[in-house]
């Protein structure tokens, strides 16, 4: 071939692990979380004094996870090294994961030699058959000198467009051999990778007709705001148009939630008001929402006389749950930013007054005469810390509290499982998440039962000195489903009573971890700011209420107008909708 | 876009290990049966075009035709309207010979574009090409005949004239 190769310095003899480490280098790679294994040697082998900083983690879903709070904590990447068979296989719930939300990841798997490869080798798995549908793309790379192509592209397409995680299978063989390749900055071979072009001035004149006239607009931002960085252009536009803001619970921090205009979080655990805009607006924009079930139980009955506008990335969403009256296909900052010039002042004050009824009449609120609730814990975590953390939950009933009372001001600084809804996520989405921002407080805020599930990796942040604030919001229940048995099924409990919790306190301690405890609403503020202000990782174990229900509440399956406001006084049927 | 419930959908591919099961995993995931499928070279020795058959909801088949077009080995992926494009397949049918069969193939073989490809060893093994509703009713005719068994390549479909396939 004649094609033109990129001047590069002249590559001494290396194998094909050093090839890939040395390209991951030239991305700028600053960590890998992995979990090493006899097929992935040689790439461990390959990081023996590498720019690259290994984590070492204790298992391999807590890699996935670190690199995954890591990305949307910083928008960067995050790569993750695992060996064959099991050390594969346990990362499909972070990759399940990192897809639902699209988060940019790498997973490098080691894998059994090539000639061995269908021969049930040990320690083998087909890892890149079994994650194909949960992957944006992967390769078995059965060539060393492909290597720093198959990277680069892997590189590439994970964080543009709509972002995901690739895997690679790397047989040892193949990172063993030595590498002849002249490049390490070859060109891609993908001609089939679509990104969507900026917008066109036709279909941004299209949408800003579209809102002529309107008199209770609504902008609904989702993660793709986030991911886009579209902070300011949403804000710009919100502004000029008077319109309210709402957010999904992936595009918190997108558009200030303590701005006058933003009523929080909508769906089926969002605030009363912003569900009462969903269901009274005549113009709604999604902004890199996809209309999910958590926010759309009911498409029949979804902002039914509401011109439905979309912006996504994603070609694939349009169409999918909501037929918009007018779409663009691009990226939400791009789009957002050019829609603002074409967009005039809508005369909405009747609409935010309305909506300030609402707000007054209907506000988030919790009592605590029976004891500290989670809401008041979360509250005070939100006080102790001036709003500013960076806060990573888990999944279940804390999630949505966290979501609820800690108010977030810039994306970024919510990470939260939204899609597939990971237990075990929160805590090592934080350690990731305080890896990438050393000088941010970073908290974790997990239930009793999803930190269980990933407590393990206490002895990778003791091991890297991460001043990771883990709060543990204890009812000794898997409390969300709880609720709903409480709720639909009669207050038959089956599966939910986590009887036999540890003291986590002194587990903290036996991992060399400064535990603190609280269970009463009198010094929870004062333990609260201690806590947040201690130097080092510390956990907070706040025994709670055991019986707190999240409300508001859409059932599952219904539509807004079904919103449960407070706890009901009679029997509720069984939702239809997905869990 | 086609009314009848019968979709064909076109896919040119690069030629890369995996691609076949991501665009069946598209499918399968969507409860879309394949009625049928054929891969083939192209001109272009990179690429590969994949002609799809399969039944279902047009409103699936738009996200499926999507989700194909998402992957990132797929050059494109699209429905076909069929009057702006040449169909064809081919089918092979084996039947116990005799003298009424060989008379029914001789009789029909302009009509149908069928043709006797092997008369050893009592059996008839019959050839026709025509479009997926040709086939379908010398199937019906054929099996008059004492089919013994028979096999369909599928539908291949190009476009006509400048529009690309």
């Amino acid at each position: 071939m004649t094609k033109k190769t990129h001047k590069t310095a002249p590559i001494g003899p290396m194998n094909g692990a050093q090839a890939l480490i040395k390209c991951l280098e030239n991305f700028g790679v600053e960590y890998i979380w992995g979990l090493s294994g006899g097929a992935a040697i040689p790439i461990f082998d390959a990081l023996v004094g590498s720019k690259i900083k290994l984590i070492l983690v204790r298992h391999e879903q807590g890699a996935t996870h670190m690199a995954d709070g890591y990305a949307r904590a910083t928008g960067k990447p995050g790569v993750v090294l695992v060996t064959s068979g099991p050390g594969a296989t346990n990362t499909v719930t972070g990759i399940l994961t990192a897809l639902m939300d699209s988060v940019p990841m790498i997973v490098l798997c080691g894998q059994t030699i090539s000639p061995m490869l269908g021969k049930d080798a040990f320690q083998e798995a087909d890892i890149s058959g079994i994650t194909m549908p949960i992957v944006k793309h992967s390769y078995l790379v059965k060539e060393t000198d492909t290597i720093p192509r198959v990277i680069k592209e892997a590189w590439h397409i994970c964080q543009t467009g709509r972002p995901g995680p690739v895997l690679l299978d790397l047989p040892k063989d193949i990172t063993s051999a030595p590498f002849t390749g002249t490049t390490l900055d070859p060109e891609m071979d993908i001609p089939g990778y679509k990104i969507p072009p900026k917008p066109k001035k036709s279909e941004v004149l299209k949408m800003a007709k579209m809102f002529k006239g309107s008199k209770k607009p609504l902008l609904l931002i989702g993660h793709g705001a986030v991911i886009s960085k579209a902070s300011e252009a949403v804000k710009k536009l919100a502004e000029k148009l008077n319109a309210p803001v709402t957010n999904t619970l992936l595009g918190k921090g997108a558009f200030p939630e303590t701005h006058p205009l933003s009523l929080g979080m909508l769906g089926m655990h969002g605030t009363a008001y912003s569900n009462k805009a969903l269901i009274n607006c005549d113009l709604i924009l999604s902004i890199g929402s996809r209309w999910d079930d958590r926010i759309n139980g009911n498409n029949k009955e979804f902002c039914v006389n509401a011109k439905k506008l979309h912006i996504d990335i994603d070609f694939a969403e349009v169409n999918k749950i909501v037929r918009p009256d007018a779409w663009i296909v691009g990226d939400a900052k791009d789009v957002v930013e050019e829609l603002i010039k074409y967009v005039q002042p809508l005369d909405t004050k009747e609409w935010l007054e309305e909506l300030s009824y609402y707000r007054k009449q209907f506000p988030l609120k919790y009592s605590h005469d029976k004891g500290l609730t989670a809401q008041y814990a979360i509250d005070a975590c939100y006080k102790a810390t001036e709003g500013r953390a960076v806060v990573a939950t888990d999944v279940g009933q804390h999630q949505m509290w966290a979501a609820q009372f800690y108010l977030t001001n810039h994306g970024n600084d919510w990470l939260s499982s939204g899609g597939a809804g990971t237990m075990g996520y929160g805590f090592p989405a934080a350690i990731g998440a305080q890896f990438g921002r050393p000088k941010d407080l970073v908290v974790a805020i997990v239930g009793d039962g999803g930190f269980q599930m990933t407590l393990a990796e206490l002895a990778t942040v003791f091991v890297n000195k991460l001043p990771v604030k883990v709060l543990i919001i204890d009812n000794k229940y898997l409390g969300m489903v709880r609720q709903w048995q409480e709720l639909f099924f009669e207050n038959r409990l089956s599966g939910v009573d986590l009887e036999g919790n540890p003291d986590f306190v002194k587990l903290a301690q036996a991992y060399g971890i400064k535990g603190f405890h609280i269970n009463n609403v009198e010094h929870c503020l004062d333990i609260m700011k201690e806590a947040m202000n201690y130097p080092g990782p510390c956990l907070i174990h706040a025994e709670v209420i055991k019986e707190g229900n999240v409300f508001p509440m859409v059932p599952a399956g219904k539509s807004a107008h079904h919103m449960i406001i407070e706890a009901p006084t009679e029997k509720l049927e069984k939702p239809t909708g997905s869990t | 876009m086609n009314k009848s419930n019968t979709h064909t959908i076109s896919v040119l591919v690069a030629n890369k290990p995996g691609v076949l099961v991501r665009i069946a995993l598209v499918f399968a995931r969507r409860g879309y049966n394949i009625d049928s499928l054929v891969v083939s070279p192209t001109v272009n020795p990179k690429f590969s075009r994949m002609t799809i058959t399969a039944k279902g909801d047009p409103e699936t088949l738009e996200q499926i035709i999507k989700n194909v077009n998402k992957l990132v080995d797929i050059i494109h992926a699209g429905e076909h309207d069929m009057t702006l494009s040449i169909e064809k397949e081919l089918a092979l049918f084996k039947i116990k010979a005799s003298p009424a069969a060989k008379t029914f193939i001789k009789k029909c073989s302009l009509k149908f574009h069928v043709k006797i490809d092997d008369a050893s060893q009592s059996y008839l093994v019959i050839e026709q090409t025509g479009t997926t509703a040709q086939v379908d009713e010398f199937e019906t005719l054929i099996k008059k005949y004492n089919l013994v068994e028979m096999v369909r390549t599928g539908k291949v479909l190009i476009t006509k004239g400048k529009e690309s396939t």
